[in-house]
């Protein structure tokens, strides 16, 4: 992210030699007009910014330090109260402890699928559109109707997995109604939906790197792994880390899936499955406590903001 | 791999299998590995759609079955009648082609006057604009929450479409294609002529953005079209819920009944099935571009 180093330059200084005083007036006059014309245009959209966007972010924080009730007139400034309250709260600990395992295995299986993937679809194998494409098809589809499907996919009496399962002698698995599992479901339905995005980004990555890198490590005598682990990697890294972040950002945040999947009848009851969004809405949207609900999405940012600087720390990239 | 590698002579027998594996071998093994992976891409939907037309009995079959035994149409003009998905479908389309026009045309302004201006503050501003960025939205949805209501925009389609009205990638994305892609002289040149800077962004920089457009418009109406946990805190009128949102409600209501379900969940899925079809190799490569951010 680099912002333009030189200014432009403009023609009026090297056309307008003739007279100095003219040159400066006319320079200051369109100059005016110029910043006129950046400060007028960027106003609108620096409000909607500020109403949409700043104005929200910094509110979560101050919310977070009050006893703020949705209901209630009387809104009285707590400090820390709600933070150490929600050290105490056995529902936000699970949502944590959930939504941290999720992120993980979510990162992990859809960054490592994803770049074998990528790896198989770069060379010069047929079809390679059409795998594309298949592999892509859950990135754009939206969520609802897909959970849909995989929720009865899953089903434990009368669900295709199980069955598939059966003709290997598994006994039914309560895919998404025992606790230990449906976690595990949600995750394997997750890394189905994102496995595209990080292929198709990695494949960008791929096909910037040099192939007279290859042709050069050929002649050295490195092959296949080797190749992999000296050349294509950590050419990789910028995107790699890229596609870590943004993957580990959107796992955090996951919801619709969790909220379609593990309500209803043959899911999991009460608070089997609790995320921390879904926790943030339950407390916010469905008991009014915002006050209480902010400061969890305040613990939500923190954890994704220093999530961010790690990975930035670890995966360093090398500048230019 | 490569016998070369050790320096020792290679015999014909181990160049023949060496070819092999590299014509025939290593192809196929790809090959199948990539169709089976295919095969749990696609099943999914096979199984969505197998379901959609079967009659009520046939969805508690156990062994289950993917296809119908006996096929029916009658799962979809039922779900048609239990909610109004036309409807939901015209508030999804209203609320994410509002959105991407919006998103356009934020994008276009302030691109175009953080790639081709100069002026004090321009760094702080664009910083605050990627910063923003960093947040979730579902880190600030309770303000922003309040904000709406205190504006009396719930179950309204501005206040559903509110989020999605600017996205700060748009933002970075056309100042990257305007300060690189569109030379300075152009933008001289007409001012020279004497055209105002506004008439300069219309007639100059506009009509040369089409591809940088396309691609921010595909981006800002598929966040906009798959969003769920707002419209549901901002929809509580079922006459203003999108697609999404009425499906799972759909779902909550008719829980066992698996044909309809499926049926429902194939209307909400054909749309974008239809607007990949055609616009597959665009959606693709805009998808891509998100990774330029990095």
């Amino acid at each position: 992210m680099t912002l333009d180093a030189a200014p432009p330059l403009s023609p009026e200084g090297a056309a307008g030699r003739v007279s100095r005083a003219t040159t400066t007036r006319r320079l200051n006059r369109l100059t005016l007009a110029k910043y006129r014309f950046c400060y007028l245009g960027l106003l609108p959209i620096f409000a909607i910014y500020w109403v949409l966007r700043l104005e929200p972010i910094s509110r979560t924080f101050y919310l977070s330090f009050h006893d703020w009730h949705l209901i209630r007139p009387n809104r009285p400034w707590v400090g820390l109260t709600n933070y150490r309250e929600l050290l105490d709260d056995p529902n936000f600990l699970m949502a944590l402890w959930n939504t941290s395992l999720f992120a993980v295995a979510v990162v992990v299986l859809s960054v490592v699928v994803g770049l074998a993937l990528s790896v198989l679809l770069a060379g010069n194998l047929r079809f390679t559109a059409a795998y594309q494409a298949i592999y892509f098809l859950p990135v754009i589809t939206p969520m609802v109707p897909m959970a849909i499907a995989w929720k009865w996919i899953f089903d434990a009496r009368i669900g295709i997995l199980n069955y598939v399962l059966s003709w290997f002698g598994v006994s039914p698995i309560g895919w998404l109604t025992s606790p230990g599992v449906a976690i595990w479901s949600i995750i394997i339905m997750s890394v189905w939906k994102v496995l595209g995005y990080n292929m198709i980004l990695l494949l960008v990555g791929l096909k910037n790197i040099p192939a007279t890198l290859y042709e050069a490590a050929s002649i050295d005598g490195a092959f296949g792994w080797r190749m992999f682990w000296r050349i294509t990697l950590p050419l990789l890294r910028p995107i790699m880390l890229f596609v870590i972040v943004v993957s580990t950002i959107n796992a955090y945040n996951v919801f619709t899936q969790v909220y379609v999947m593990t309500q209803g009848s043959q899911a999991a009851p009460g608070a089997q499955l609790r995320v921390l969004v879904f926790d943030i809405y339950q407390n916010g949207f469905q008991f009014f406590k915002m006050g209480y609900a902010s400061a969890e999405a305040v613990v939500l940012t923190l954890i994704i903001l220093a999530l961010t600087l790690v990975q930035f720390r670890v995966i360093r990239v090398d500048e230019g | 791999m490569s016998p070369q590698a050790e320096g020792r002579p290679i015999t014909p027998v181990q160049r023949a299998r060496e070819t092999w594996w590299r014509r025939v071998g290593m192809p196929l093994t790809t090959h199948t590995v990539l169709l089976a992976g295919c095969v749990a891409m696609l099943f999914p939907y096979l199984w969505m759609l197998g379901t959609s037309f079967k009659p009520p009995d046939e969805t508690m079959l156990w062994p289950p079955r993917v296809l119908p035994i006996h096929w029916t149409w009658a799962n979809y003009p039922k779900a048609m009648d239990a909610a109004p998905f036309g409807l939901y479908f015209f508030n999804s389309l209203l609320v994410s082609a509002g959105a991407t026009l919006m998103v356009i045309a934020t994008s276009l302004l302030a691109g175009f006057i953080f790639g081709k201006y100069q002026f004090p503050g321009k760094r702080l501003l664009f910083i605050v604009i990627l910063a923003s960025a960093m947040f979730p939205f579902e880190t600030y949805m309770i303000p922003l929450y309040l904000t709406m209501k205190s504006f009396g925009w719930i179950n309204t389609y501005q206040g559903i479409a509110a989020p999605y009205l600017i996205m700060s990638f748009g933002i970075f994305l056309m100042r990257q294609h305007i300060a690189h892609g569109i030379p300075d002289e152009l933008v001289d040149a007409a001012r020279v002529d004497g055209a105002s800077e506004l008439r300069i962004f219309l007639r100059v920089i506009v009509p040369l953005c089409s591809s940088a457009i396309g691609a921010i418009g595909i981006l800002a109406f598929i966040q906009a079209w798959s969003a769920f946990i707002w419209p549901l805190l901002m929809a509580t009128n079922k006459n203003m819920f999108l697609m999404e949102l009425g499906l799972s409600t759909f779902q909550f209501r008719f829980t066992t009944e698996y044909h309809l379900l499926c049926a429902a969940a194939v209307l909400n899925t054909v749309p974008m099935l239809i607007a990949f079809v055609i616009l597959r190799r665009r959606i693709m490569e805009s998808v891509a571009l998100t990774g330029l951010k990095g």
